[in-house]
């Protein structure tokens, strides 16, 4: 390929045509600061934070959306372009609510970083005329502030095109320009997803999850009260990164570590209610395959797109499964099964969860998830909450000793592991399948289903296993699943089985995670590197199937009996409502 | 947060619904369809409601979101329905001095509406307007077809009871 050269800051560099000044500058080891730009989200040049010097150029360029020519000059570091910047942020905190103190953002915020890193000295620069934002807490997964807005787009983008939802956006014009839903609805009002993917992707402390740390040290503080803690598969492979862990690290037993030391009665792992998900979920198949049962079937773990189905696409409630969620199934097993084993009263039971999900907030309120006649969970705290409360207590997370979750509900297999990453709960329903209908037990690579793992947005296969053949396809990022819904409404695709996650790239993506600002964003997939973590996991451990799970064993011989028996139907299973669009 | 959703009862009929159905047909895969529809719906129900927009939305399969985005966006397009009175109140420069400004605000009071809104009724909508070529009447407003001049806000309620 023909290379473009350059020369950026007076060094040569060669790039490849169409390769943007950020782009190329990157390449040369050189960041330039953005705070609109999120690679091939929101490309809109609009926050002119990047702006940089081009020779011969009449004006300073936004080098986020500025393509590279033949010998062009760039300079990213002159007292022009850094004055530019500089006034651009003072302009920007003329609109701000500047109370970085109780922000929870502080520390982590992109905007406050551009004021640090550009020698901001003068916040009030100039300030003028404001408009008083009321704060948006009607949904139940998380709280609006506009007043901590810059306009960037980003969450908009998010929700528009990876999750073709839409429910935010920006309304009015110039200065009344505003990030609201249609009609100035609260958006506990309208058919957003609760997934959480704007919150991740805002640079300031704009959009943030619920804070419900308090509800948990009040339940851990209740003498009444023994609470227990899941944590989901995704969290172990992220919370690490809150503490300055590389990204992918597995921090498993420092979480383990961490959560008994702020005083839960039992750690237990989400993992196990996943292997139970697989038991009940290749069941259902199995039966809707032999019974003439609705096909496709899809996957109902996710309450992101269980929400989204419900409002968007009502005409494929009949297609989910009516399993419950794995959070949901152990929280149901807890305070039945668990409950009775230890001799506490349900009501006395806490179930608190762990999850990479905002959505799962909403879940938790759902109707029909409430086994044993009080909800199921009690409290769902995000990855980012759990970090605040390691931080809160003090706790070194980095130099903890790692511990092991305790039994029953903490044992678990790498197929309830991998249900974190997008095709996960695919290959371990295949793994089971695999096993259940050819009477074989295969080990090693032969578990390994690698067509379903990686991060595109649509996966497709084709398995003949024990004379059945499975057509499947898994997809994540719900633009994706609207693709493939469509088709099978067309008649376009005869799938048995589909997998779908909300989030881009499974939960690993989840809008509960960890913050990463753009700068890591845009040139990590932090997805790959953060289902690595997952992977290779699993592949070192000894049980990689549900089935042969210990605790699942165990759980069906005294409880359940068999997969989609009458008891696991009370406890395990639920179903769906058609909800309004608009 | 205050919904910018209409009070006044949405009276749209089936024929204007058919109306609209087909201009969403003839512009569905244009690029930039949603303007030449919002423009003939407004046309065809003279305002966007919400029943209207997400008729829209709808057809031309994106957010009720960004169809209202568009909506709150240009001034042409309007949230209300006009009333069965409709206010104008000059703002140009000769009234405004004037003291229209207190005449409008003392309608937007009296009314419990802002401007460009109508009551939940339908009786009266509330605009404001840039010169009616009466400045020497200043303040100006104008009711459908009827002028009132030399106003101060006082006037206000005596004359909008001549029209309850």
């Amino acid at each position: 390929m023909e290379m473009v050269n350059i020369k950026i800051n007076n060094m040569p560099v060669a790039v490849a045509p169409g390769t943007t000044i950020l782009e190329a500058a990157h390449q040369a080891g050189i960041q330039i600061p953005t705070l609109c730009y999120l690679k091939e989200i929101n490309e809109i040049g609009a926050c002119r934070i990047c702006m940089v010097e081009v020779k011969g150029a009449r004006s300073l360029v936004t080098a986020c959306v500025y393509p590279v020519s033949e010998g062009m000059e760039v300079f990213t570091n002159t007292p022009k372009v850094l004055e530019s910047r500089r006034q651009n942020l003072e302009l920007l905190l003329s609109t701000h609510d500047r109370k970085c103190l109780s922000c929870v953002k502080s520390g982590k915020c992109e905007l406050q970083k551009l004021c640090l890193d550009y020698g901001v000295d003068n916040e009030s620069a100039y300030d003028g005329e404001r408009i008083q934002y009321e704060i948006d807490d009607s949904a139940p997964h998380m709280i609006r502030d506009n007043n901590k807005c810059v306009l960037c787009r980003r969450c908009a983008a998010v929700c528009r095109k990876w999750q073709d939802v839409g429910v935010i956006g920006a309304n009015e014009r110039g200065f009344r320009t505003n990030i609201s839903c249609a009609f100035e609805s609260p958006l506990g009002e309208v058919a957003c997803i609760s997934c959480g993917q704007c919150i991740v992707a805002c640079p300031t402390g704009a959009l943030s999850e619920k804070d419900q740390t308090q509800d948990v040290l009040k339940l851990l503080a209740d003498p009444e009260k023994t609470v227990i803690v899941q944590t989901a598969p995704a969290t172990r492979v992220t919370i690490g990164e809150a503490f300055g862990m590389p990204i992918g690290t597995n921090a498993e037993g420092k979480m383990v570590a961490a959560l008994r030391r702020l005083g839960f009665n039992k750690v237990f792992d989400t993992n196990f209610a996943a292997d139970l998900t697989i038991m009940e979920e290749a069941n259902e198949l199995v039966e809707r395959i032999q019974n003439g049962g609705t096909l496709p079937m899809i996957t109902s773990c996710s309450p992101g797109w269980v929400k989204y189905c419900e409002h968007y696409f009502p005409e494929f409630i009949p297609n989910l499964s009516t399993c419950k969620s794995p959070q949901q199934m152990f929280g149901a097993v807890a305070k039945t099964w668990y409950a009775k084993q230890i001799g506490v009263d349900p009501k006395n039971l806490a179930v608190v969860s762990i999850m990479p999900c905002t959505a799962k907030k909403f879940e938790v309120g759902r109707d029909n998830e409430s086994a044993a006649g009080v909800p199921d969970v009690d409290v769902a705290l995000t990855t980012r909450e759990l970090a605040r409360m390691i931080q809160t207590a003090g706790l070194d997370f980095v130099n903890l000793p790692d511990e092991d979750y305790d039994a029953p509900l903490g044992i678990d297999t790498g197929a309830g592991l991998i249900f974190g990453a997008t095709g996960g709960v695919m290959e371990a329903a295949l793994r089971t399948a695999a096993d259940w209908l050819t009477g074989g037990n295969a080990s090693g690579e032969a578990l390994e289903f690698k067509e379903v793992r990686g991060t595109e947005g649509v996966k497709e296969a084709s398995y003949t296993i024990g004379g059945l053949t499975l057509k499947i396809a898994v997809c994540s990022g719900l633009v994706n699943a609207k693709k493939v819904l469509r088709a099978v409404k067309e008649g376009k695709a005869d799938y048995q089985f589909i997998e779908i996650m909300a989030c881009p790239g499974g939960c690993v993506n989840g809008g509960g995670q960890p913050f990463q600002p753009a700068s890591v964003r845009n040139f990590t997939d932090l997805r790959a590197l953060r289902a690595q973590g997952l992977y290779r996991t699993d592949a070192k451990m000894e049980l990689r199937k549900s089935h042969e799970n210990p605790s699942i064993i165990k759980l069906y011989d005294e409880f359940l009996g068999k997969p989609g028996s009458h008891v696991a139907h009370e406890v395990l299973h639920t179903s769906y409502v058609k909800r309004p669009k608009y | 947060m205050s919904s910018k959703k209409a009070g006044v009862t949405f009276k749209g009929t089936p024929e204007q619904e058919a109306k609209l159905l087909e201009i969403i047909a003839a512009h569905k895969d244009q690029p930039g369809a949603l303007m030449p529809v919002l423009q003939q719906a407004q046309e065809v129900y003279g305002y966007l409601p919400i029943e209207v927009q997400s008729i829209i939305a709808e057809g031309l399969d994106i957010p009720l979101e960004e169809v209202y985005g568009v909506v709150t966006f240009y001034s042409q397009f309007t949230l209300y329905p006009k009333g069965q009175y409709k206010i104008s109140v000059c703002l140009g420069t000769a009234c405004y001095v004037k003291g229209s400004g207190d005449v409008y605000d003392r309608l937007q009071q009296k009314l419990g509406i802002k401007g460009g809104e109508c009551t939940p009724d339908g009786k009266f909508s509330l605009d404001a307007c840039r010169c009616v070529g009466a400045c020497g009447l200043a303040p100006v407003m104008t009711i459908n077809d009827e002028v009132y001049g030399k106003l101060l806000p006082d006037d206000v309620d005596e004359i909008l009871a001549k029209y309850e």
